[in-house]
């Protein structure tokens, strides 16, 4: 062979010997490597090697990616839409260690595999002498090898056999740099434009995919089977009718079932006695006033109807419902605040029924008699 | 390879171990009487830090021996009769939940007090069923001791391979045995101070927490020794570096449980879950709760992570002698508070009861090496610990 020498090599049966051998080579040379079909502990300390400077990287690259995502959601939280959670401050520390946490362990260890791989390893660029030897077919298999390079300035073929021999080694033979796998090897860098192109075609058919199949697939056929049915949607043209609205309004001069249309609406008077309470005090209507009442009334006029609404100042606080206007009214003027609104107040016909805000009648004047006690209530 | 398992030659500990541990041991009997009788409400508290310390040190150094069985670890083999020594201290449990058991009425609210939570705890919370949970525990916990340590010990003389399969199967009992009954302690010790208070991983984060003092207690005692030329020749740095590596992996997992479950309750901030965390805000109580993440995380973590601190024996010690400060100072916030509201204080009281556990702690272990091989001389997989190398 009219190739270069790249290293002489030698195999050993037992990861004991290869250990002794590393240890005898190391004293003399510094070009050597180790090859074993699986890792054999203690190996980098018998190769005198040092810790590996592997570990900085995952720590500053976790740390430094670590410290980008909180200046990220910094951003985000304080300057470019502030949102508040469960009334916590915008900028909530503790809730963004979990999402640190995950970003340094993912970043770090991301990088740490990729750093190996292209950086220590070299790839795309996987030329090496060794390939397709009997050297590299045994030591991926049954045996531990050990090489020492041409390179290293100790380097004498004979020397390095003879103590290959002196440590029992098996099948001593040198390595030869083939001319062809070098130059094919140099181009394979990730720097060529060939090995940029492919990974930039690899996320663009990633992102791409993911892009379509999020965004227009699931619209397409038959994904969309789900959500395109022939039914009424709001807020769709609907061609059946005229109008092209699907609620249609109820036929003029007929009213629903079981819904009694209030004749006052707007009506500034002239209400005060037209109806009386049409339910019965008991314990039930109370019950069902009360629950009415604390849902819907009880945030502006305060659990006890005093004014005191919870909104602390953001909606202006009612007058007070025991005021002797409001406890002189008719039943049926407060149904009617109660329907209709009064002023700033808005109607509650739409989210109450009819039953409803009689019951509601009867609970406010519960409320109110509590307050101011006929001599017959204390007995 | 040069080691071997025959290389062992037992040499008994120097005098001045004993001494030191009766020292310690009478010093802190003595402080913690005279405490008793200056400040006896204080001091029936405190001992609730001392039993739960002994406790969590005793059952997590069994569950050291347990896991290395279970996993057929070989790189503790040649430390694994010194994580034995130390489970020993479960054989003294019973004597230091005495303080405790006898002054329940003035330590724990819902032996005397009731109202509707406490009224529909009261089938798990009441004294008969308290002393029944303690009794079983210690229990199981002394038969799994003897069991484990008597096949182990045979070991050293008959060179058995079935009493490892003997103990590989124990493992797999006592494994599950260990972490319900760890929970049920650390609730009813600790969790049930504050009775009203609930959190479910607490006792995750009390076995976490015990198992960092427990890997702490065994490497200083395994650095020592080892460097003094009592254990086996063969025993090297690498082993450090593994004991190393479990105290930073259990003091992650610590910080871990304890940030989720502080996190989660402060999220979701729930009236019947944050009074604990409030009565820990409260005045300088914050001190100590913030302090926490810098005592029991920040300091060990970097103390530990470079592969060269865990195999230097001095840095070694020094991180073990400080996660065991850690490990109290966590006791101190779980506890302490309930005794005083208003804020943390410190005294000779304390200072006493940690020369008694350390007391304790050296001299059980130095009685055990007395009558034991330091070493497992018998066990099969040893000539592989010792050849264990990273
Ligand atoms: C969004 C807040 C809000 C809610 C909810 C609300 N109210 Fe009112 N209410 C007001 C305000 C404001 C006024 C005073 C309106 C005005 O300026 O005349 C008022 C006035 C009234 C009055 C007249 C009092 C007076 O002295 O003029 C009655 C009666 C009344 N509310 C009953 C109810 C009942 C019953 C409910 C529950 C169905 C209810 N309100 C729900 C805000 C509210």
């Amino acid at each position: 062979m009219s190739n270069q020498l790249y290293a002489l090599s030698g195999q050993f049966e037992t990861p004991d010997e290869i250990m002794h051998a590393a240890e005898e080579v190391n004293k003399k040379y510094k070009q050597y490597d180790v090859n074993t079909p699986y890792p054999v502990h203690g190996m980098d300390g018998a190769m005198g090697m040092g810790e590996s400077p592997i570990g900085w990287v995952t720590l500053v690259v976790g740390t430094t990616c670590m410290l980008l995502m909180l200046c990220f959601i910094a951003w985000i939280q304080l300057v470019d839409y502030p949102t508040t959670f469960a009334g916590k401050p915008d900028f909530n520390l503790p809730g963004y260690v979990p999402i640190l946490f995950e970003t340094t362990i993912l970043t770090g260890a991301v990088t740490t595999v990729l750093t190996l791989l292209f950086v220590v390893c070299g790839l795309p660029n996987n030329a090496h002498p060794i390939h397709d030897t009997n050297y590299a077919k045994r030591t991926s298999d049954d045996r531990f090898g050990i090489y020492v390079e041409a390179k290293d300035p100790a380097f004498n073929e004979a020397e390095v056999r003879q103590l290959f021999e002196q440590l029992g080694a098996k099948d001593i033979a040198p390595i030869y740099i083939d001319a062809e796998e070098v130059a094919a090897g140099k181009n394979m860098s990730v720097l060529k434009p060939q090995f940029i192109g492919f990974a930039a075609t690899v996320v663009l058919v990633i992102s791409g995919a993911a892009y379509f199949g999020l965004n227009h697939m699931v619209f397409l056929p038959p994904y969309n089977w789900m959500s395109v049915q022939p039914k009424v949607v709001p807020q769709k043209t609907n061609t059946v009718f005229k109008n092209g609205v699907s609620m249609q309004l109820p036929v003029e001069g007929t009213i629903a079932r079981g819904f009694i249309p209030y004749a006052k609406v707007g009506a500034k008077e002239g209400f005060g006695q037209s109806m009386a309470n049409p339910l019965d005090p008991t314990a039930e209507v109370f019950a069902l006033g009360e629950q009415k009442y604390l849902t819907m009334c009880s945030a502006c006029h305060g659990n006890y109807g005093q004014g005191d609404s919870r909104l602390n100042g953001q909606y202006p606080a009612p007058p007070s419902l025991h005021s002797k206007k409001a406890v002189e009214w008719a039943d049926a003027e407060i149904y009617h605040v109660i329907t209709n609104g009064q002023n700033i107040m808005p109607s509650y016909a739409k989210q109450l029924t009819r039953d409803e805000r009689w019951a509601i009648v009867h609970y406010v004047r519960a409320l109110q008699r509590s307050l101011n006690p006929k001599e017959t209530d204390v007995q | 390879m040069s080691t071997h398992t025959s290389q062992y030659q037992k040499k008994d500990l120097p005098p001045v171990v004993g001494q030191v541990g009766f020292g310690l041991l009478g010093v802190g009997l003595l402080l913690a009487l005279v405490s008793f009788f200056v400040d006896p409400l204080r001091t029936k508290f405190i001992s609730i830090m001392l039993f739960m310390f002994l406790a969590g040190i005793g059952v997590t150094s069994l569950f050291m021996v347990a896991i290395e069985y279970l996993a057929g670890a070989v790189w503790s083999t040649p430390l694994r009769r010194i994580f034995e020594m130390f489970s020993s201290l479960i054989l003294f449990l019973p004597i230091f939940a005495l303080p405790v058991v006898f002054s329940m009425q003035d330590l724990y609210e819902w032996t005397h007090k009731t109202d509707e939570i406490l009224a529909r705890k009261a089938a798990y919370l009441n004294q008969p069923f308290f002393m029944v949970r303690l009794a079983v525990i210690i229990g199981l916990w002394i038969v799994f001791y003897k069991l484990f340590t008597g096949n182990s010990l045979k070991q050293d003389t008959t060179q058995d391979q079935s009493l490892t399969a003997k103990n590989v199967k124990l493992s797999a009992l006592f494994i599950p045995v260990m972490g319900l009954s760890i929970t049920a302690l650390s609730i009813d010790f600790l969790m049930s101070l504050e009775p009203h208070w609930f959190s479910t991983i607490f006792g995750v984060n009390f076995f976490i927490g015990s198992l960092t003092a427990a890997l702490a207690v065994i490497t200083i005692a395994v650095v020592l020794l080892n460097e003094n030329g009592y254990l086996h020749p063969g025993t090297v740095r690498d082993h450090y570096y593994s004991l190393g590596f479990g105290m930073i992996a259990a003091t992650v997992f610590w910080m871990y449980t304890a940030f989720s479950q502080g996190m989660l309750i402060w999220y979701a901030n729930i009236p019947e879950e944050t009074p604990w965390y409030l009565h820990r805000w409260d005045g300088d109580w914050k001190v100590i709760t913030l302090a926490q993440i810098l005592v029991h995380f920040i300091i060990p973590f970097f103390l530990l992570v470079q592969r060269k601190n865990k195999r230097n024996p001095n840095r070694m010690l020094f991180a073990s002698v400080w996660i065991l400060f850690a490990h109290l100072f966590d006791l101190y916030w779980v506890v302490m508070p309930a005794y005083r509201p208003q804020g943390p204080i410190i005294g000779w009281n304390e200072l006493g009861f940690v020369l008694l556990a350390a007391g304790v702690i050296i001299t059980v272990f130095h009685q055990q090496t007395k009558r034991k091989n330091l070493v497992a001389v018998g066990d099969p997989k040893l000539q592989r610990g010792l050849e264990f190398r990273l």
